[in-house]
């Protein structure tokens, strides 16, 4: 496809990877913070490309992944509901809950549907009258302006038995919170491109200048992330923290100015929960007072929800960098995608997935040598 | 989901008062919203995700990266290490009083 191809082409991957080689004296650890260039990491092996101790710390840009328990439960619970049709992108439907998942409800008589765009969701509300049509709003800044717009033009159009159930984060708050982490390792990050496209580079160079790290906007194929990479070093080295924009073809400086003014217009800034990470102060969004007719939250009074995490799953400690999906010693035994423990196994986003799918590591023995079962093998 | 992927805009059509318009991904053809990226032309190329377009595809910058990578290397090609490249060929030692060298 036109405008993916090209930047797929492994002979200039070749020459991106020579100058960072031809760059690097030590080793450096950063972070890519979207889930989407984590798979492409992982699928396309560009970590195994780079030169020793240049180490790729996975973020915590999965949504699915970050969508707190207690509103998994909720919209199972909402779901379950007779007269509901409860609208999702598919990457929700396996994601664990306290005891079942979207899967499950839709077996068991609930009506679940996977949409393409929250808008699909709309028009199934104004062809089902007699229905309540919930859509299950999770995602970044990518991903709330085309919900902002759904719930904009369910209120132009006086579509009333539309609502959204609202999980929406925001990364800005997420990189300080990871910076702010007594762990933290990271010492640059490779910005969410798509994230840019709508926000522009405007709210980093206060965390470059305040965590003195290189933040470099980074798109998602295979040279994008290399060039992205290849940039960071370069900045590393030379002891500059500066943003610097590698995906111009996506994103400007401003970033979509219509769409910061929806966001601004439906959407307020909250408190968040991340799921495995903990609240992380205005880290999110939740609609404005005048959109607030519109929150599923409000509409459907949830009882009380007790929620019960997997006591094994590390999902958490995978979404803060602190380990690799394979050390965590449920990876690809009792966690795998037919039965995973957290949503990091089952996202198109989620680290655990895409180590799964890709390369299917198996758990590293303990570090006292254990003839056998020493070496943590590739074979995916 | 924050996959966003570029395609070539086909028709651009009205539908309750929005903007919308067939989009074309490779052959792939889907129902896109307009309203944020609302000046975009026929034939331009755009970036969607879930439906809505959210910038329009900087064409020129797209060509100049590709050209940009293409030409990475040259330069080191024509001014680069020498004698630091021809030993690692070789995969010999450097000799002794060359300039510069890769370790």
């Amino acid at each position: 496809m036109k405008y993916l191809d090209e930047f797929q082409d492994p002979a200039l991957a070749r020459r991106l990877l020579d100058d960072i080689d031809a760059t690097v004296t030590r080793p450096w650890a950063m972070m890519e913070v979207c889930g989407g260039q984590t798979h492409s990491i992982i699928r396309h092996g560009l970590d195994q490309l780079l030169p020793d101790g240049i180490e790729l710390i996975h973020g915590p840009g999965c949504p699915v992944c970050v969508t707190p328990l207690e509103l998994i439960d909720k919209a199972l619970e909402i779901a379950s509901r007779p007269g509901v049709i409860f609208c999702s992108f598919g990457d929700m439907l396996r994601v664990p809950g306290s005891d079942r998942d979207l899967f499950r409800v839709k077996s068991e008589g609930g009506d679940v549907r996977v949409v393409y765009s929250p808008l699909d969701a709309l028009d199934l509300a104004r062809r089902n009258p007699d229905r309540q049509v919930v859509f299950f709003g999770i995602g970044f800044e990518t991903t709330a302006p085309p919900n902002a717009m759904t719930v904009y033009q369910a209120r132009r159009l006086g579509i009333t038995n539309f609502s959204l159930l609202v999980s929406h984060v925001r990364v800005p708050p997420a990189i300080e919170a990871i910076m702010t982490s007594p762990s933290c390792r990271v010492q640059a990050f490779l910005a969410a491109g798509h994230v840019c496209t709508v926000m522009g580079v405007g709210e980093y160079p206060a965390l470059a200048q305040r965590f003195g790290v290189p933040i470099v906007v980074t798109g998602f194929e295979p040279l994008d992330i290399l060039e992205g990479i290849r940039r960071t070093v370069h900045q590393l080295e030379e002891g500059r923290h500066e943003v610097d924009n590698a995906y111009r073809r996506a994103v400007t400086d401003d970033g979509n100015p219509v769409a910061i003014r929806m966001l601004e217009d439906v959407f307020e800034v909250v408190d968040r929960t991340w799921r495995g990470i903990g609240m992380i102060p205005q880290s999110g969004w939740r609609l404005s007072e005048r959109y607030r007719e519109y929150d599923a939250e409000e509409r459907f009074h949830v009882g009380d929800i007790h929620t019960a995490e997997s006591s094994v799953c590390r999902s958490g400690e995978v979404l803060q960098g602190l380990i690799k999906p394979h050390e965590c010693a449920a990876f690809g035994k009792e966690c795998t995608p037919r039965n995973p423990l957290g949503a990091t196994m089952v996202s198109s986003e989620g680290a655990c997935a895409a180590y799964y799918l890709y390369r299917r590591m198996q758990p590293p023995a303990p570090r006292i040598a254990d003839a056998g079962s020493r070496e943590v093998s590739s074979v995916g | 989901m924050c996959l966003a992927v570029p395609g070539k805009v086909l028709e651009i059509t009205e539908r309750d008062g929005t903007r919308m318009a067939h989009v074309d991904f490779g052959g792939v053809t889907k129902e896109v919203c307009l309203e944020y990226v609302p000046d975009l032309q026929v034939g331009e190329y755009t970036i969607v995700h879930v439906g809505f377009a959210l910038q329009r595809l900087d064409e020129q910058s797209a060509r100049e990266t590709l050209e940009l990578f293409r030409q990475m290397g040259d330069l080191d090609a024509e001014f680069g290490d020498q004698w630091g490249r021809a030993a690692e060929q070789s995969g010999l030692p450097l000799p002794n009083g060359v300039p510069g060298g890769l370790s």
